[in-house]
């Protein structure tokens, strides 16, 4: 074992994961925290705590990850590169090992330009790829990324976000193969929609040996609305969503439309469990916490594995 | 070239405020290039600011001076007998000459005209685009030529990220992506190599003011730095 969480234990017992979501409130407010977190109790395996999603500030999410925690989930303590240089990020993972934690996910962050802030300073002085490798680097050989030793290492288990939409598509699986090297132990990938192209970045990187050395966990965002559907077609960035997915929403009544996005993300997962190279499922449903059971349920994900 | 923009007219007249005998002070380098602070410029800055002083019942006086280069002590030298006639300096170099000639005339405030932008390239007249941070540890034979640090908002050195949009960046639809650019001129090249290996964490070399003594002035200036 690597870190010992019930994430990296169920994973290396064969079982198909299911981690969700849980965005910090934008205050000081633990009755919020509590709230979200009460559906998803015993209905995934680990809960990704959002770092100042979208460059809003929000709660930190080490400190929301403790709160998990105390509401016995188990956190995956998301890092983005935006907001802390590498003495911070190194600080942080310290003591979010010291208090508990034990998987994390390292991403790039999106850009401050889209947040509350957009006039601060992005820190950036490490990449994703980097911060893999400094977590890494900490486990591996109980050392700081300037070659220091570390008095106790934390021994995360490290998770990675790759987008197999994002152009130049060619070049996706070799990043994915560098994630890999850098040393990430599990994927969650981009919002899926595109299940075409999906399968053709999942038979690449099988093609190249990769499913072997990492677990990916295919992500999943159930639409609640047709405008939904569009927003995120037409303005997120790195989104790819097809037309027949607008279509099939366009085609029901518009109080129907979220239980058509639940059955049309049920769908995708049956066919994830049935995929060649996929681990699991990451189900990101964005304020949307406490429809996660039903949503879980629908998709014949409980009972969740004891290991 | 170093570029820079004039700052906002109010802007200037509020820094100047007053002060009534005041020199404008143009650069004939880079700034003119860019056509911010040489000659000209000078001279069109130093019209409006007598222009608008028409109302005021005491007018400030303008008077305008264009040195080949305010980072170049051997060029200041012409200003030496003409400061002392002036109770502030106006400058339209950039942030580096404007410092070179506030330590020149130590008795004489000294306020800045324009607002520095960058290191950047001449598209065409009048128009700019930034190419370097300076960050004192170029990877460009790494990147095929296109700086990541630069030219990627988020300054990957392993890109591109989730956000690049069909070639453009998640900040702007007209701003390219760079390693979208990077891999495309890599694989042209037939060097698609060089970015399969992580890059490491970067060595921020511009995180304190830097010196450089070239080879062979060691000696000379040893003692003085």
């Amino acid at each position: 074992m690597k870190s010992g969480s019930k994430l990296e234990r169920i994973l290396e017992a064969g079982h198909f994961a299911f981690t969700g979501e849980l965005g910090p409130p934008r205050g000081a407010n633990i009755e919020a925290i509590r709230k979200k977190a009460e559906p998803l109790k015993g209905v995934v395996d680990s809960v990704n705590i959002t770092d100042n999603q979208t460059a809003v500030v929000r709660m930190s999410s080490w400190a929301a990850s403790l709160l998990a925690l105390q509401e016995g989930l188990e956190p995956n303590y998301q890092m983005v590169c935006r907001d802390r240089n590498r003495l911070a990020m190194q600080a942080d993972i310290l003591g979010a090992y010291a208090m508990g934690i034990r998987n994390m996910l390292c991403l790039s962050g999106d850009h401050q330009q889209f947040g509350d802030h957009p006039q601060c300073k992005g820190v950036f002085d490490i990449d994703s790829m980097q911060l893999i490798q400094t977590v890494s680097t900490m486990r591996e050989e109980g050392k700081f990324l300037n070659g220091q030793e570390i008095d106790d290492p934390p021994r995360m288990f490290i998770g990675a976000a790759a987008n197999p939409f994002a152009e130049p598509f060619e070049w996706r699986v070799y990043r994915l193969a560098k994630k890999i090297n850098a040393g990430a132990d599990f994927i969650q990938t981009q919002c899926i929609y595109n299940m075409e192209k999906m399968r053709e970045w999942v038979k690449r990187a099988r093609d190249m040996g990769l499913t072997e050395k990492v677990y990916i966990l295919a992500g999943i965002t159930p639409m609640k609305s047709l405008g939904m559907a569009r927003y995120m077609k037409s303005k997120v960035p790195g989104m790819d969503v097809p037309d027949e997915i607008i279509n099939r929403l366009k085609g029901v009544e518009k109080k129907k439309q979220g239980k058509e996005g639940i059955a049309l993300a049920c769908e995708q997962i049956q066919e994830f469990k049935e995929m060649e190279g996929i681990s699991g499922i990451h189900l990101m449903a964005i304020e949307w916490e406490h429809r996660v059971p039903e949503i879980a349920e629908q998709a014949g994900m409980l009972p969740r594995p004891e290991v | 070239m170093i570029v820079a923009k004039r700052k906002p007219f109010d802007e200037i007249k509020s820094l100047i405020q007053g002060y009534k005998k005041i020199l404008v002070v143009g650069c004939g380098t880079c700034v003119a290039v860019c056509l911010t602070g040489g000659e000209k410029e000078v001279g069109v800055l130093a019209a409006e600011l007598k222009l608008s002083q028409k109302s005021e019942s005491e007018p400030a006086d303008f008077d305008e001076a264009t040195v080949q280069r305010q980072c170049d002590r051997e060029f200041l030298d012409e200003l030496d007998d003409i400061v002392p006639e002036y109770d502030a300096l106006l400058s339209m170099a950039c942030g580096a000459g404007i410092q070179f000639l506030a330590e020149r005339f130590p008795d004489t405030p000294v306020f800045p005209a324009v607002d520095t932008t960058f290191i950047g390239v001449n598209q065409d007249v009048g128009w700019y685009e930034e190419r370097c941070k300076a960050c004192g540890s170029c990877v460009l034979g790494m990147t095929a030529g296109i700086c990541p640090v630069t030219m990627c908002a988020k300054s990957l050195f392993n890109g591109p990220c989730g956000g690049t949009n069909n070639g453009s960046c998640e900040i702007h639809k007209d701003q390219p992506c760079a390693w979208q650019m990077i891999y495309e001129r890599l694989a042209r090249q037939g060097r698609l190599d060089k970015i399969i290996a992580i890059c490491p964490a970067n060595d921020w070399r511009n995180q304190k003011p830097q010196t450089l003594i070239q080879p062979g002035y060691e000696e000379r200036y040893g003692s003085a730095k």
